[in-house]
């Protein structure tokens, strides 16, 4: 029997101890060993119970994930508050796919789904919709307050989570989030505290004009790696007022920290509400500087390795939106495809365009006069997470593009700036 | 001969070995290509770090600072230990992250895996141990560069 380091209390060592039941004994084990590692102190109640679980994806290969889901259920265990996911894996309508295609995506891959989706809705999913990386969106409604404890996965929802919204969440690892969840409990370290929130970089941000938020965030986490940063210097490039503009640049700049490192918090001065509360005293002690200016960026940006076979060769395909698109992002989108094309005369995209974003958001935008206009020129609209579709080894040899630097990561997509991207699409 | 010792997460005795990235290791980019393909062998597939790119890493000791990148980075962990493809030992020269970790600990509390695991062993452990050097780790942590 393990015996724990962090203090419990009578009922949390009576579940340890297995008086409800051995599979919750084994989650709380797994929490309490999880904490003990990162010295946590005790163990928090989740005051935000609606969970976010990372592994949206009936991945054939999970067998250990689908067998501990059984036994969770079998024990009568469920998430009270109920939870969302990452997007689901495959949309065929949306997303051209080959007979082949098809095949493996249904069976060799995410043949497990059906039979997943089904275990998270006994495990308390929230609805049919709640499939994506964005949960945070108004629109999906898995919105915490800040100083909200939550046991959440995904590390661009949780960073987005603690930096925007001010919760707290440490990046914790799936299966950790759904145990968190189930229990109601997570130990206390790191970002939940707050000497864990304090920054050990001041990064000062000096270009001569706005940062592409996907290659400033790559930057940053690429020097930082898990630590949190104070940036500086970016306010007076994207204001200081949290509205649809800045919250979709934030999102698409802590995916790339945490993608391209591993950042679970950032503050940026006078915009992010703990910056806005405590300013300067973010900074830990001793902090160490990092100055990003455009030949930073630059040497960034070209640092980035093609992994196309024939990198001479054009694009065959163009995903946007890794995080989802929030709702300003797909509009603004689908009215830079319909107005490039007038302006370069042409009536469809030059290779397959998806624009991803989340079902709700999808939903309402398919209600729209734009939504049949954006269709006319051949680009979709998916909810489907790119990087699911990059998971099929077929796909190794289809050129993708991306505007995403988390795709580009994770994939052999390779990077293009929006403005680059969008003018492949519209063949100017 | 040089000698370090770091913290044990999971402990074990190893003499094989090294494999080392100066860099953090994003687990989702270098795991997944092989459990997809239900591979025999690990073949770090992230394009990102050529430290240890295209190397064979199961049944090695892979050196490292800590894990980055996505937060499957646990549960991908779990799978490949399930699959026994795994690196049997990850030599952390930081404290371990809190994805690695969780990956260790659901391997070793839900698969029952041997995998082994130190942390905190320095930085001069990762400057010193160079890739294919055989290394000695003892249940106490004590890491031997041979």
């Amino acid at each position: 029997m393990y015996e724990p380091k962090m203090q419990l209390t009578e009922g949390q060592r009576r579940i340890l101890n297995g008086e409800e039941g051995d599979v919750k004994a084994k989650v709380m084990e797994t929490i309490v060993r999880y904490g003990d590692m990162f010295e946590a102190d005790r163990l928090v109640p989740v005051t935000h119970g609606q969970g976010h679980l990372v592994t949206s994806f009936g991945l054939s290969l999970l067998k250990p994930i689908y067998r501990t889901m059984d036994e969770l259920i079998s024990a009568g265990l469920k998430v009270d508050g109920g939870f969302t996911m990452d997007p689901r894996p495959v949309d065929f309508e949306n997303v051209k796919c080959n007979p082949l295609d098809r095949i493996l995506f249904s069976t060799v891959l995410y043949g497990a789904q059906g039979r997943y989706e089904e275990q998270l809705k006994k495990l308390g999913l929230s609805g049919d919709n709640a499939f994506s990386c964005a949960c945070y969106f108004d629109e999906m409604g898995n919105v915490p307050k800040k100083g909200d404890i939550l046991s959440w996965a995904e590390s661009s929802a949780v960073n987005y989570a603690n930096s925007v919204l001010g919760a707290r969440c440490n990046r914790n690892s799936g299966m950790i989030d759904i145990f968190g969840a189930v229990l109601g409990l997570v130990p206390n370290f790191g970002l939940l505290t707050d000497e864990g929130r304090k920054a050990k970089w001041k990064v000062i941000v000096k270009t001569t004009k706005k940062p592409i938020p996907q290659i400033l965030g790559s930057a940053i986490g690429i020097k930082v790696m898990e630590d949190v940063p104070y940036i500086v210097g970016l306010d007076q490039w994207i204001g200081t007022e949290l509205n649809d503009e800045t919250r979709s640049y934030l999102k698409d700049f802590g995916a790339a920290t945490a993608s391209n490192g591993a950042v679970g918090l950032y503050h940026v001065e006078n915009l992010t509400p703990e910056a806005v509360e405590l300013g300067d005293s973010l900074l830990a002690e001793g902090y160490k500087e990092y100055v990003v200016d455009d030949a930073e960026l630059e040497r960034v940006y070209k640092s980035y390795p093609v992994m196309w076979k024939d990198p001479d060769k054009e694009g065959t395909i163009a995903f946007i939106g890794c995080p989802h698109l929030s709702r300003a992002q797909l509009n603004e989108w689908a009215d830079k495809i319909i107005n490039g094309l007038k302006e370069t005369g042409k009536k469809k995209v030059k290779c397959q365009t998806v624009l991803c974003t989340a079902p709700p958001v999808m939903k309402e935008f398919e209600k729209t006069e734009k939504y049949r206009e954006l269709l006319k020129t051949g680009a979709r609209v998916t909810y489907i997470c790119p990087l699911m579709y990059t998971s099929n080894p077929l796909t190794k040899s289809r050129r993708i593009m991306t505007s995403s630097n988390k795709l580009r990561t994770y994939s052999v997509a390779r990077y293009y700036k929006d403005d680059e991207l969008l003018d492949y699409i519209i063949g100017k | 001969m040089k000698e370090f010792k770091g913290r044990v997460i999971n402990p074990g005795y190893y003499k094989g070995e090294a494999v080392v990235s100066h860099q953090g290791v994003n687990t989702l980019a270098t795991f997944q290509k092989s459990a997809i393909a239900k591979a025999k062998q690990v073949i770090a597939a992230d394009q990102n770090n050529p430290d240890i790119f295209g190397k064979n890493l199961t049944g090695k000791a892979l050196c490292l600072p800590q894990t980055i990148g996505s937060t499957t980075g646990g549960m991908v962990l779990e799978v490949i230990c399930s699959m026994k493809i795994n690196p049997q030992c990850l030599l952390f020269s930081e404290h371990i992250d809190s994805l690695a970790g969780a990956g260790v600990i659901l391997s070793v509390v839900w698969e029952g895996s041997d995998i082994i695991a130190i942390d905190s062993l320095g930085q001069e452990f990762l400057d010193t141990v160079k890739s294919g050097d055989t290394v000695e780790i003892k249940e106490d942590g004590t890491v031997t560069i041979l």
